[in-house]
């Protein structure tokens, strides 16, 4: 029922490093040597550029590195670098997140396949550094592929395989992969990297079809439409995120053949028969995945779905997972403010919608701006789903964890 | 210095039937864009004017790569597209000889692009931009910019019982870009077709960022008969009150000077937005004007080296 990843030994592996998640994925960024890289710092993300700002200076990639004004003209000139024909990137966190707002929808309305970090970080106000997940969560609706990494290995391998997914050509949207700020981005891990040529072959070279640089068939990009054609090119973007699933479920797979590390929609730990099933995304489930053998070891049938992809959002495949089970938490790192908790439970009750058996569900938001959320935190919601289980419902259908009231 | 027999045999990149309304000077100044041209152009244009007038789709004005994406991001966009260019010739991807342009209107360029515009011209991508300054927000429906001159009844700043149009003088946006270190800066109008597209030569040749700062008289805003856009454009030269000059690595050099400064109320008794100011009692904001525009007239001459000639 569940997809869990399957690794090979350790034995046999090449290139191990230690590495913290901006060092991997800079190292990932280096290893794609994209033609041009527009981007402007910002913390918890800013080492990302600066480290690839040193592989640029010391000649080991060919990338074109523009060192913008603000986040606003980094994604300007990314989208420009992209439609001019380019395999184009940037990185950002929160604010600056924010600041590319507009540009995020006209990356996407432009079928721009570019793959963008995201160090997951409040938003303000007020103003804080750490982790949650509110920035990306707020451009869920851009038209991006969200794809969530629970560590500096995933934030490897997803920054990699975005390259394919961006570029597949039933897809053409752009793909931001994320992390959590500073947990994964300045925590140190061993990273299995893969060979420089390994990656080099993996994401291949970039062929667009249209592009201006293409001087002998010129085409105008970002023209104007009115009532007569807006509606059709919009649904023209239902399209691809139709097809989402299928091109990264298929590039995992090509992806676990390659390394040993097969990728899907999701993660399942201990869930095939588990009855309390906690939902999450990010950094979380390593914490998660702590606690659930204890339980185990005392009867409790815990498990854990760890999505990966947020978008397009896994209905079915979550609905399926979820149904029959004795009680469902979600765990949602940003705070919707929209009258029923977080985004992430909004999706799962819409997933289950049409589920035969629905199971007991609430929603706990925690962990806002960096608050950490331990195994015991985890622990009481366990237990407060086992409860739900003997009720028939939740006592709260929102719950903010580790907050004082 | 451009030759009209040899223009007239340059393809029309920038084609007819778009939208703009009869008189409109931004169509005027894309077509000397293209006469100016010896390579293939990639054009960008921030929201405005001239981009909702040239693309509506499925149809396009541009027979040359186009792109818009946003309003404030013009300048941005195209130092995208340059770098892409810069990368791809490096590696050898890429062989052709190509030359970037931007355009922005004032509100687009002075105001919501400054930003965007200042980055792209201190990071030094070789690209020309153009603004061409109808100095207002003319698209949105004449609202006030920063390059709105003083006293101008625009929908933002409307003559009423108390109000006597925009208090401020304009932003001297062209200091600003020659305060920057850009190596070719100037000031152009379509009303002297020479001197603007050999400015745009000498832009398109700099191998470095260049700004060309374009009165684009605007019969909407401005309210003037349409077939009268190059005579306003010719009576803001000879008023001073749009002075041309270009600005070669910081020297200066007024490349058009009138052979007698006219009266500045000659150029704005021609325009409905300063109707007001000829009312009995509002004489004081045409002195007001004319000693701005002499003001900034005579600094001119001084920073080109030029005589200041005395006062009456």
């Amino acid at each position: 029922m569940s997809e869990t990843k399957t690794e090979t030994s350790l034995k046999g592996v090449k290139n191990l490093a230690a590495l913290t998640g901006n060092e991997a994925v800079a190292q990932a960024l280096r290893q794609i040597n994209p033609d041009v890289i527009a981007a402007y710092p910002i913390t918890p993300a800013t080492e990302i550029v600066q480290i690839f700002s040193t592989y640029v200076s010391d000649g080991l990639v060919n990338t074109e590195f523009v060192a913008v004004e603000s986040e606003h003209s980094a994604m300007s000139a990314t989208i420009g670098a992209s439609a001019a024909g380019a395999r184009a990137m940037t990185a950002t966190s929160s604010q600056g997140l924010a600041l590319m707002w507009e540009m995020l929808y006209i990356a996407s309305g432009l079928r721009r396949p570019i793959v963008m970090p995201v160090v997951n970080r409040a938003l303000s106000s007020p103003i804080n550094i750490h982790c949650d997940h509110s920035d990306t969560m707020g451009a869920r609706d851009a038209g991006w592929l969200h794809i969530f990494s629970e560590d500096a290995q995933e934030a490897y391998d997803n920054t990699i395989q975005a390259i394919r997914i961006s570029e597949h050509p039933d897809i053409q949207l752009p793909t931001m992969v994320t992390m959590d700020g500073f947990i994964i981005s300045h925590g140190m891990e061993v990273v299995k990297m893969l060979d420089d040529d390994v990656v080099r072959d993996f994401v291949g070279t970039y062929k667009p079809d249209t592009y201006l640089l293409d001087v002998d068939k010129p085409v105008t990009m970002g023209g104007l439409d009115f009532t007569d054609f807006y509606f059709e090119h919009r649904r023209q973007l239902a399209e691809p995120m139709e097809a989402a699933p299928g091109v990264v479920k298929q590039i995992g797979e090509e992806y676990g053949k390659l390394t040993g590390r097969k990728f899907g929609l999701y993660e399942g730990y201990m869930l095939d028969d588990a009855d309390y099933v906690m939902v999450l995304l990010g950094s979380t489930a390593g914490t998660a995945k702590t606690i659930i053998p204890e339980l185990r070891a005392k009867g409790i049938k815990a498990g854990l779905l760890k999505l990966r992809m947020f978008r397009p959002f896994p209905y079915d495949e979550v609905a399926g997972l979820l149904a029959g089970r004795k009680a469902v938490a979600v765990m949602d790192r940003s705070d919707g403010l929209a009258g029923l908790g977080g985004p992430l439970f909004g999706e799962i009750r819409s997933a289950l919608y049409e589920a035969k058996q629905r199971p007991p569900l609430a929603d706990y938001v925690y962990g806002l701006g960096g608050r950490d959320c331990g195994p015991a935190q985890l622990m009481q919601v366990f237990e407060d789903m086992q409860k739900m289980a003997v009720t028939g419902a939740a006592a709260n259908r929102v719950n903010y964890l580790g907050v004082r009231e | 210095m451009a030759s009209l027999k040899e223009l007239s045999k340059k393809p029309a990149l920038f084609t007819g039937g778009h939208r703009a309304c009869t008189g409109c000077s931004a169509p005027i100044v894309a077509r000397m864009l293209f006469m100016a041209a010896d390579t293939p152009l990639v054009v960008g244009s921030a929201t405005g004017c001239l981009e909702v007038t040239t693309t509506l789709f499925p149809y396009t004005s541009w027979d040359t790569p186009f792109l818009h994406s946003a309003f404030e991001n013009s300048a941005a966009s195209i130092s995208g597209v340059e770098a892409a260019y810069r990368s791809l010739k490096k590696q050898g991807k890429y062989d052709k000889d190509v030359r970037f342009v931007a355009f922005g209107g004032d509100g687009g360029t002075y105001d919501i692009g400054l930003q965007s515009l200042s980055g792209a011209m201190e990071r030094g991508h070789r690209m020309l931009y153009i603004c061409y300054n109808n100095e207002a927000y003319m698209n949105t429906g004449i609202q006030r910019s920063s390059a709105t001159m003083f006293g101008a009844d625009t929908t933002t700043t409307p003559v009423g019982r108390e109000g006597r149009g925009k208090k401020q003088f304009e932003k001297d946006l062209t200091a600003i870009l020659v305060a920057h270190g850009v190596p070719y800066v100037a000031q152009g109008s379509p009303s002297y077709w020479n001197d603007l597209i050999t400015k745009m030569q000498k832009a398109l040749n700099t191998d470095g960022p260049s700004f060309i700062n374009v009165l684009a008289p605007c019969r909407l805003g401005w309210a003037f008969p349409p077939e009268d856009t190059i005579e306003m454009g010719r009576l803001a030269a000879n008023t001073c009150a749009w002075p041309l000059y270009e600005v070669v690595d910081g020297q200066y050099k007024i490349t058009y000077k009138p052979r007698e400064k006219q009266p500045v109320s000659e150029y704005l008794k021609k325009q409905t937005k300063y109707r007001h100011m000829f009312r009995p009692g509002n004489e004081a904001m045409i002195e007001a004007y004319q000693a701005h525009v002499d003001e900034k007239w005579e600094r001119l001459l001084k920073l080109a080296g030029e005589p200041v000639p005395d006062k009456a």
